[in-house]
């Protein structure tokens, strides 16, 4: 609507000059193919930004409003209350809890979630037969939705019925208590994630792979590099942009895990110590389990500080790397 | 112009339809007013949703139940816990929509619906007047005498035991001997426990210290809030003292089979040889038949530790959200009629909360062959009379009994904290509510 609003916005101005004569009036309609030229392109994008305005920006806003009141989930707003609720929540154990869990399973699953894509991606860039069936084979987990993958992998991870455990036991080691154990209980849900994204990043590095010149590689052939001092001399620094991109995404994503954790076990609270507890979990228990939407909105614009804090860092670092390899 | 005309028609009849339903919904409806709304409504085909957890046994009454009715055809949402429940119902309410026609809730977090009588539609009506148990309807009532849900089952608790494993242990194993056994305090159930997990081969005596202590906390008359609604769980000794009795069964005399009620590790365990005993009111009966299939040896003794108990226990709800109100409003009222209610109690063992069906031959008859040919049909109404508490429960109980049986959890299952620090956390958690 506020399109249209735009477009109609130039007629008015023309009623204000009448004392235009013709020679004007041509130049008129060049003003109106200059302001074309010049407002046309906001307008093309413009669908975006007032999409995020309505599903983005107002939710935000909205809900920092919310954060400085007493809120009910079913009651509604109750009385204006400042910062208490992220004082409350910066005193919260838990709160500190959820942001070390947030930032371990982020950790867990990045890391070798980028490893292991590239990995793939290098085997899909050989000489395979059926080609296509490989390269989409990959891409299978993705399109599993997250909660079956997690019903999936709760089976697999059940403590004492799980058939990992029981893998574990009769090779005679120690069982691994993935519900007690913190760190444990972060790899399996890393695991989960790492399952599902790991075939889609390798997708979009064997794409970035295969923009690498060939010959290039012939190059490094002749000066007598092997495969594997080809892959990291020559492929992976290639592929920095892409991998840029990839962290990029996955700290986004990362940083708001919920199905996978959520669905680690039936409460779905992230454990009775709180051991895989995420930061969108704990905004999930106050903000439906307590019905503390003050309190939930607090934790979920910290979120969203922290979000910023990490996105400007990982700026500052690929800016660097950007310009380190603009050096070469 | 036709088509507006129409559109007029139509908007103007369903405002007409709205008001009829809110009428009905507030306030003291009398009957004559729903009759009304069902009469016009009655013979056009409608789709009604309807919501539960756990078992509810109504799978083959929503069969006879279209079958009397042509018109209405019924989908059943199934929620795999009460809290899974909990927080759908929360979440759809708070978003205003998505709810089904009708919503099953459980007692523990009724009161804090009750907080909300204008999102349910008001179920009094003098068809079902007397129908339930007093302190059953009380439950679901408010102050200003608006009834909120209809009662369908409640929870008097009886001990459900394998034999098979009692009679390898050398302990008694038929029922009325190990009812004679258990009969006393808890001290009583645990010093029996210690006797069978000496004599038998890694065998727990029960499952879980959670499900255990919620044996015992229902037998607490205010147990986290006073009657006025002042949080005062975690000043309360008798909490406490509970809390310690159960954990030092559980963890330092090793009774528990250090299971999460739930959870998968605990559905699989009824498949093994994990735990002999088992606190089960009446709907705990069918989820045990579900888990246990298969097994044989499962028996439930007419007995209950420290008295009479109840736990747990159900309602049905109508939104005022749904769309259909009148209707659903109708087959709640028939699924929660003695008769449907015996039913269910066949099928899955959710022990009516109807008068009518408390004393009737078809109830008390009732054999389970799952459970050795058990008379389940007196042995839980003998349950249900023995009752002589009931609990209050105000608007934060159910968040303070979920962060207790956290706090058990740490200590039974993780093994993350030892008693006393666990017990800190829980201080920590119901403070911060």
């Amino acid at each position: 609507m506020a399109v249209t609003d735009r477009v109609q916005t130039p007629p008015p101005d023309t009623n204000q000059r009448p004392r235009t004569t013709h020679v004007k009036r041509l130049a008129f309609s060049q003003k109106v193919s200059t302001w074309d030229v010049k407002l046309s392109p906001y307008l093309y994008i413009s669908p975006f930004f007032l999409l995020f305005a309505i599903t983005g920006l107002f939710p935000l806003l909205y809900t920092a409003w919310v954060s400085l009141h007493e809120w009910n989930l079913i009651g509604g707003q109750g009385a204006f209350t400042g910062f208490e609720n992220f004082q409350f929540v910066l005193s919260q154990p838990f709160f500190w809890n959820a942001v070390g869990n947030t930032f371990s399973i982020f950790l867990l699953s990045s890391v070798p979630q980028v490893v292991l894509a590239i990995a793939i991606a290098a085997v899909l860039d050989a000489n395979l037969r059926a080609r296509t069936f490989w390269r989409m084979g990959v891409l299978v987990p993705f399109v599993v939705a997250p909660v079956a993958v997690g019903l999936i992998f709760n089976n697999l991870f059940a403590d004492q019925a799980g058939l990992f455990n029981e893998m574990l036991t009769g090779l005679g080691l120690e069982p691994v208590r993935w519900h007690a154990d913190s760190l444990a209980s972060h790899a399996a849900i890393a695991t989960m994630v790492n399952f599902r994204w790991t075939g889609y990043n390798a997708l979009i590095f064997l794409a970035a792979m295969q923009a690498v010149p060939r010959d290039v590689y012939e190059a490094a052939t002749i000066d007598g590099a092997g495969r594997l001092r080809q892959f990291f001399s020559v492929t992976v620094p290639m592929l920095r942009p892409t991998i840029i991109f990839v962290v990029i995404t996955a700290t986004i994503g990362g940083l708001q895990i919920f199905d996978e954790a959520r669905v680690f076990d039936q409460a779905g609270l992230g454990g009775a110590d709180r051991q895989w507890q995420t930061l969108t979990m704990y905004i999930w228990e106050l903000g439906w389990g307590q019905r503390n939407f003050g309190r939930a909105s607090a934790v979920a614009w910290l979120l969203f500080l922290i979000i910023i804090i990490i996105a400007m860092a990982n700026f500052l670092i690929t800016r660097r790397i950007a310009t380190q390899g603009g050096r070469r | 112009m036709h088509s507006r005309a129409r559109i007029t028609a139509l908007s103007a009849a369903a405002a007409c339809l709205a008001m009829a339903l809110t009428a009905c919904g507030s306030g003291g409806s009398d009957g004559s007013d729903s009759a009304g709304v069902e009469g016009e409504t009655g013979t056009e085909d409608v789709t009604l949703s309807i919501g539960t957890f756990n078992e509810f046994g109504y799978e083959e009454l929503f069969g006879e139940y279209e079958e009397l009715n042509p018109n209405v055809t019924i989908q059943h949402k199934k929620a795999a816990t009460s809290n899974e429940a909990r927080d759908n119902l929360t979440t759809r309410l708070a978003a205003g929509s998505g709810l089904s026609d009708i919503e099953g809730i459980e007692v523990d977090w009724l009161p804090e619906l009750l907080e909300y009588p204008d999102q349910f539609v008001d179920l009094t009506d003098p068809a079902v007047e007397g129908r339930w148990l007093d302190w059953k309807t009380a439950a679901a009532t408010t102050e200003d005498g608006q009834l909120i849900g209809y009662g369908t089952d409640v929870g008097p608790q009886g001990v459900c035991y394998r034999a098979d494993l009692f009679e390898a242990a050398g302990l008694p194993s038929d029922r009325e001997s190990v009812a004679k056994m258990l009969e006393g305090d808890w001290q009583n159930y645990f010093d029996a426990g210690k006797e069978f997990v000496a004599a038998s081969d890694g065998v727990a005596w029960f499952d879980s210290a959670g499900a255990t202590y919620q044996g015992m906390i229902n037998q607490v008359q205010n147990a986290y809030e006073e009657d006025d609604g002042t949080v005062m769980a975690t000043e309360n000794s008798e909490v406490k003292d509970i809390y310690e009795q159960v954990l030092q069964a559980s963890v330092e005399d090793d009774l528990s089979a250090h299971l999460t009620q739930w959870e998968d590790d605990w559905t699989a365990s009824f498949q093994s040889d994990a735990f002999a005993t088992k606190l089960c009111p009446g709907w705990m009966l069918g989820i045990i038949e579900g888990n246990a299939e298969g097994i044989e040896g499962w028996d439930i003794a007419d007995v209950f530790p420290g008295g009479g108990g109840n736990w747990g226990g159900s309602y049905l709800t109508v939104p005022t959200q749904g769309a259909h109100q009148a209707e659903a409003k109708k087959l709640a009222e028939w699924l929660t009629a003695p008769e449907q209610q015996i039913k269910a109690f066949e099928s899955k063992g959710t022990f009516p909360s109807q008068v009518d069906a408390l004393d009737s031959d078809e109830l008390l008859g009732q054999v389970d062959p799952f459970f050795n040919d058990a008379p389940t049909g007196e042995i839980l109404a003998n349950r249900a009379t023995a009752v002589e508490v009931t609990p209050f429960k105000g608007p934060k109980y159910f968040a303070i009994n979920d962060a207790m049986q956290q706090a058990l959890t740490r200590v039974d299952v993780d093994n993350t904290d030892d008693a006393a620090s666990s017990w800190d956390k829980f201080v920590t958690a119901v403070n911060a509510l």
